[in-house]
């Protein structure tokens, strides 16, 4: 009896009001974790969408996944600076850019959202952004791995535009001396998108650092959960202080499956192969993509939704 | 004087019909939302007082609505635009019940009459006030109408026929189901009674939903201290994942 009882274990939740099951949460939380400790990704653009499919009113589900962002990724870096894989100099750089560039998305988001459109124009975001760049990290992957496989060395490319602008610095973890325009540039640029996508902007973070400045993959992933940590933090201060948005009950029961789980994708993203783990990306990129995208084009079943208050 | 008395006579006839009052009882007059709150069952019964003898024809029917706060909502319907579904009109309805349930002791309308309905606002669509319905949108009754099909399927608004049972036409009971995702606030509950469609008695109490203790307390906090609020939040997340790395490491070494 008290087994059955705990299996179906509901949590009123008391910022969202909504009663959920506790072990949803948990496993919600355990996947995003595990991507997150794989990959350096947040995990952001898979856990908003998937708790408004469990009826998580949008506005906490942006909030309150921020702050399960900040857990999952202090989780999964603590194992990263364990393992010397973090590019600190790199990563104060990007953030740099960064908190910056979210100050400037948010400023933009809040214009958006006086012509109405808010909701599509994210949802465009989401649908361009995750398909290019799953695209061409597939692509690049699937090229990766087939030159492993025929024995050749993959070929670095030590000289591209980014190494002709000045202001240059020595990122030794990377084994990179670049100027610093091209990383705050970066940062900049994903802090704009995440605060308009309302992700961390792992996704978009790591394939910009392998592709455009050229830094080892072992590298990436611990750097870019340094950066993210702080992004999302800046985030989740700024839900609560304004919006009332964070709901802690649900954070809770969020991370600690994600903590747990990004403890794990350390440990499975250090036994797979540099390609393969790319390619897992991608392809997860690109579903994602093909279901947001797919809401689009299909006409939906119910043409009429409901928002409490006057907008 | 003839007429007069003939005229009193039929009113006195009538009025024990006017004269039923309803007294009432609740299995349980608030509700607390805890950490561990399902939904709710509230037991609804009560009796009928007269000092006159039982009437039986036309027969009492007993209404029961039970109503959550009510919320200004936005309504939004997408269109397709150069190919993809976007919201492309937007209604405000002024005020609609965050819940709302209705039990019968027969078909709605054989119990009450439109006119009545009109005047205490009973059914669905009359408890959703709607005023400023723009002129761009023609058919807003469509928008109120979407409230109305999206909130059934949700199971916050309940219409329930045949579902008060009368006994002796002097005791009713029925139950309402509350669900889950509930609003805090004072719920105005109404027992109607009508005889040939015609309401002769309203009681009206209040349900009182309140969330207690944890639940309580991280509202409360979050709405009077959002700074100390959000920073405890972000203290939770990095403690728990220090904590889990932490733990991690240990179990491994």
């Amino acid at each position: 009896m008290l087994q059955a009882h705990n299996w179906t274990m509901q949590v009123y939740l008391p910022i969202a009001e909504v009663s959920v099951n506790a072990f949803l949460l948990l496993g919600l939380g355990g996947m995003v974790g595990l991507l997150s400790g794989m990959f350096g990704v947040g995990g952001g653009f898979l856990l908003t969408p998937l708790l408004f499919f469990i009826g998580i009113p949008p506005a906490v589900a942006v909030a309150t996944g921020a702050n399960q962002i900040v857990a999952s990724s202090v989780s999964g870096l603590m194992a990263h600076l364990k393992r010397r894989t973090v590019d600190m100099r790199m990563g104060v750089v990007l953030l740099i850019g960064g908190l910056v560039g979210a100050s400037l998305g948010v400023a933009l988001f809040n214009y958006l959202k006086s012509l109405g459109q808010v909701d599509l124009l994210v949802r465009l975001f989401y649908v361009t952004f995750l398909g290019v760049i799953g695209a061409l990290m597939f692509v690049e992957s699937l090229k990766a791995l087939r030159r492993s496989r025929s024995g050749a060395r993959p070929v670095r490319r030590k000289h591209n535009w980014v190494h002709g602008l000045p202001l240059k610095m020595r990122f030794r973890s990377s084994g990179l001396y670049i100027s610093v325009i091209p990383p705050l540039l970066v940062g900049l640029s994903v802090g704009v998108l995440a605060a308009i996508m309302g992700v961390g902007g792992g996704f978009i973070m790591v394939p910009a650092m392998i592709y455009l400045l050229g830094m080892p993959t072992k590298v990436v992933v611990g750097t870019s959960l340094f950066q993210i940590i702080f992004v999302a933090a800046f985030t989740t201060t700024l839900h609560a202080a304004t919006n009332y948005t964070v709901d802690v009950v649900l954070a809770v029961l969020l991370l600690v499956g994600g903590v747990v789980g990004a403890q794990l994708g350390t440990v499975l993203g250090m036994r797979l192969r540099a390609e393969q783990l790319r390619i897992l990306l991608a392809i997860l990129v690109l579903l994602v993509c093909a279901k947001i995208g797919l809401e689009l084009l299909l006409r939906p079943s119910e043409l009429y939704s409901i928002t409490t208050g006057v907008l | 004087m003839r007429w007069l008395l003939l005229a009193l006579a039929t009113l006195w006839a009538a009025l024990p019909a006017r004269a039923e009052e309803v007294v009432l009882g609740l299995s349980q007059d608030s509700v607390s939302i805890s950490t561990s709150f399902d939904g709710s069952e509230i037991l609804i019964f009560g009796a009928i007082k007269r000092e006159a003898p039982i009437t039986q024809d036309p027969p009492l029917q007993v209404i029961v609505t039970v109503s959550g706060p009510l919320q200004p909502l936005t309504v939004w319907r997408k269109a397709r635009v150069a190919g993809i579904w976007v919201n492309s009109a937007a209604v405000v309805v002024d005020a609609a019940p965050s819940f709302y349930a209705i039990a019968s002791s027969a078909p709605f309308y054989e119990a009450i009459s439109h006119v009545e309905d009109l005047r205490h606002h009973v059914s669905i669509p009359r408890a959703i006030r709607s005023v400023g319905a723009p002129s761009a949108v023609e058919d807003s009754q469509s928008f109120t109408d979407a409230v109305i099909r999206i909130r059934s399927d949700q199971g916050v608004y309940q219409l329930m026929e045949n579902a008060v049972s009368v006994r002796e036409h002097t005791l009713f009971e029925t139950s309402i189901d509350l669900p889950a995702n509930l609003t805090e606030g004072a719920y105005p509950t109404r027992i109607l009674l009508t005889r040939g469609r015609e309401v002769i008695s309203i009681y009206e109490t209040e349900i009182d939903v309140r969330k207690v203790g944890l639940e309580r307390w991280l509202f409360t906090l979050s709405r009077a201290q959002p700074l100390v609020y959000g920073l405890m939040s972000l203290a939770i997340a990095v403690i728990a994942g220090w904590g889990a790395s932490t733990a991690f490491r240990l179990l491994r070494s």
